[in-house]
């Protein structure tokens, strides 16, 4: 099965809800569900972490390892991100190669990430040109209750935080592992922000019912000092100028809530 | 002729239950003159039979079962409904259309269209084919409006209560209209959405703690605290 | 990243490098209904090892002509996750993970009553989050648990467990350092309340004798990982019973 379908008359009742300034499960319009955050919890990874948010749930590893730079990039570690909807997160998943809704949940985590230059890839430049670290950044889905996408984000910059890479001195042409590591040079902290639009109405981190149910989203990744440096509106609907305007404000305060968790976890 | 639990003990998969001239009951199978457990659940020992009320089950449907399924397709001489069981239902376009029956699609999804969500009774059922509902009997047929919360299918004559003590004191704590189908989908309709948020947080307490005993005042209790006390966002379990 | 692997595996006391005995169990521990979504689900974690599993079914089987008329169809999906190894893992299915997707299925099968749904397909995804040697015999421990979460009609439970040959001695639930560089790695599965061995693998070299006593530790393996599967399903019940009482 490859569809839910969302009986009518709890659609209308998302959208009457709504309409009346709150969500079938009490929240505000503005409001996340709760979030729950573990770091380190896979020791075979060098930095992980699971977000709990309502019942979405991911967990995302970061693997690091030795290859060759880009050809135009010679003296930067590569950041590669991808995302794995498995098949146990919810009965609309597959078995196979990441199709399209995996596609851009990676790429949209990973324009966060890459445009707030979060990773100091220039740091990961062990022999220019021909060895640098490549940062391997797996989300994997494990509970599908809507809103993967700011789910992911966090989990992914959590993961970043608790990453560890061996310390190394670069000898005769070859990498040289020395005792001891170091934390994963992180110099910001993109957030990723989703607001759903239903009837006209803007709400934030939508369940997976209100998604089924939503004309359009958009999301917007804040950086540390509040620029936007990734959007992407998702979905066919469509925004007034207004309306963008609003999910960028509300996309600010809300990144300044869910950074603060980063320092608990 | 030896029993190996005492009644109402959890049991799992594979136990062995009794050993002798005892016959399987629900849940419960005999090789070799033994008789097991399939399922996770609580034993029952009547008599010379032995079965298991499961605590983890899905939905097998039963002809005179009430059920409230979801229109998952419309085809061209009925609809095929999703209740909860592993193989989906039909209903019958003559099962609703007095007059003689002209296929036409439009027809069909003018009645019921996909997404619906009807209540409807199980007339036949066997292995070789798919349940086949109808919506003839009076109560029966699509629900306008409420809220769907679901239960393990095995947890309903909990949530019915003796001589349908538990079904009535949630009625009356939460002026909700509460319609049970066998197949573990309950509806809940009340004059508000805390009314029927109500009823749902009771339900699904009801349906975690059905194997103990005491509920029905716990859960009236836990009612009137919250009806009574301050507001906050709902946490389902 | 190299590994130092120049220390013996077991001292002369008899003492494995994770300071366990020979016959000793790495620390279990097993959760049912983990994963809201799936019909049944569980976790396990064994020594290093963290298995999730999910199942969805009984239901319409996809794609229809893989449909049995006399029974449901059974699907085991045994996936390594990318950062489960030192290595890291591309995501696509190996050769391996396809050779035990395809005995697991076979270990498990016997204990389902899939004659009871025909037309049916039983889904059955073991995801491996972080491994350390014995995952597909943690993998089963965890699905047949899943399964019972699911409340599909079992048999029995299905409890798996590897024993082998490391440094010349003969130990129970060889970790992935053991598998490597001992001498025999046997993972077994059996359905302890029947007596039935569903899974049967060996990679190594065993004569007769040993063959047998290996076999007979795997066993007392099983029946002791058995124990556990039956706690994890009833912990939450009991959990609850207990907490009601104390109100």
């Amino acid at each position: 099965m490859t569809q839910i379908i969302i009986p009518h008359i709890t659609q209308k009742q998302i959208v009457q809800s709504i309409s009346d300034g709150k969500r079938l499960d009490g929240r505000g319009l503005t409001d996340y569900r709760e979030v729950q955050l573990e770091a380190g919890i896979i020791g075979s990874a060098e930095g992980s972490a699971r977000v709990r948010l309502g019942k979405t749930e991911v967990l995302v590893g970061i693997k690091i390892e030795v290859g060759a730079p880009f050809s135009d990039i010679p003296n930067e570690g590569v950041l590669t991100v991808n995302a794995e909807l498995v098949p146990l997160a919810s009965p609309t998943f597959e078995t196979g190669p990441p199709g399209q809704k995996a596609i851009e949940l990676a790429r949209v985590v990973d324009r966060g990430i890459r445009e707030s230059k979060a990773i100091a890839l220039e740091k990961l430049c062990a022999i220019p040109g021909k060895k640098v670290f490549i940062i391997f950044i797996d989300i994997y889905v494990l509970n599908h209750d809507g809103n993967l996408i700011d789910a992911s984000a966090l989990a992914a910059l959590a993961a970043l935080l608790n990453t560890k890479m061996f310390k190394y001195q670069v000898k005769d042409g070859e990498i040289e592992i020395k005792p001891g590591y170091t934390q994963l040079p992180i110099r910001n902290h993109p957030i990723a922000v989703t607001l759903a639009k239903i009837n006209e109405k803007l709400i934030v981190d939508p369940e997976l019912g209100e998604e089924q149910v939503m004309d359009t989203r958009l999301t917007m990744t804040i950086e540390k000092d509040g620029k936007i440096c990734a959007m992407q509106k998702g979905g066919s609907g469509y925004f007034t100028t207004q309306q963008i305007m609003e999910v960028a404000k509300i996309a600010q305060e809300k990144s300044i809530e869910l950074r603060k968790l980063m320092v608990k976890g | 002729m030896p029993t190996f639990y005492e009644n109402k003990q959890l049991v799992t998969p594979g136990d062995l239950l009794a050993e002798g001239n005892y016959v399987a009951g629900e849940n419960a199978y005999a090789e070799d003159g033994k008789i097991y457990s399939t399922q996770l659940g609580l034993v029952d020992y009547e008599e010379q039979r032995v079965h298991v009320v499961a605590l983890r089950a899905f939905y097998i449907p039963y002809i005179g079962d009430t059920v409230i399924g979801k229109v998952v397709d419309v085809g061209f001489s009925g609809w095929m409904l999703d209740i909860n069981a592993p193989y989906f239902a039909m209903l019958r376009a003559s099962d609703v259309l007095d007059r003689p029956f002209k296929p036409q699609k439009n027809d069909l999804f003018s009645i019921f269209n996909i997404g619906d969500l009807i209540i409807a009774k199980v007339v036949a059922y066997n292995r070789t084919r798919d349940p086949l509902l109808t919506v003839g009997d009076p109560g029966l047929g699509k629900i306008t409006r409420g809220q769907i919360v679901e239960v393990t299918p095995t947890k309903i004559p909990r949530l019915i209560g003796r001589q349908g003590s538990m079904i009535s004191m949630l009625k009356r704590e939460t002026g909700c209209h509460i319609t049970l189908g066998q197949n573990g989908l309950v509806l809940v309709s009340g004059k508000t959405l805390e009314d029927e948020r109500l009823a749902i947080m009771a339900i699904r307490k009801i349906d975690q703690e059905a194997h103990t005993s005491g509920l029905t005042d716990r859960v009236t209790k836990m009612i009137q605290k919250e009806k009574g006390g301050v507001k906050h966002a709902q946490k389902d379990n | 990243m190299p590994r130092k692997t120049t220390k013996k595996l077991i001292d002369k006391n008899g003492i494995r490098a994770d300071g366990r005995k020979l016959d000793e169990l790495r620390p279990i521990k097993i959760e049912a209904g983990v994963i809201r979504n799936a019909d049944g689900s569980a976790y396990i974690e064994q020594g290093k090892n963290k298995i999730l599993v999910g199942v969805y079914g009984p239901k319409e089987v996809h794609p229809k002509h893989l449909t049995l008329l006399d029974r449901a169809l059974l699907r085991c999906r045994y996936h390594m996750a990318p950062f489960s190894v030192d290595e890291r893992k591309r995501p696509a299915p190996s050769r391996r993970e396809q050779e035990l997707s395809k005995v697991i299925t076979w270990a498990i099968e016997p204990s389902i009553f899939l004659e009871h749904f025909p037309r049916t397909s039983i889904d059955v995804f073991i995801e491996v989050l972080q491994a350390n040697g014995g995952t597909r015999c943690a993998g089963i421990t965890a699905a047949s648990v899943a399964l019972a979460d699911a409340g599909i009609p079992m048999r029995d439970l299905v409890a798996a467990c590897a024993a082998g040959k490391v440094e010349g001695h003969l130990v129970l639930d060889l970790m992935d350092v053991e598998d490597k560089m001992g001498e025999a790695d046997l993972p077994l599965a059996l359905m302890p309340n029947l007596n039935a061995i569903t899974l049967l693998q060996m990679d190594g070299g065993l004569m007769t004798d040993e063959f047998e006593q290996v076999v007979g530790l795997a066993l007392t393996g099983c029946k002791q990982i058995h124990t556990l599967q039956k706690e994890a399903l009833k912990a939450r019940y009991i959990a609850v019973k207990k907490a009601v009482e104390k109100q």
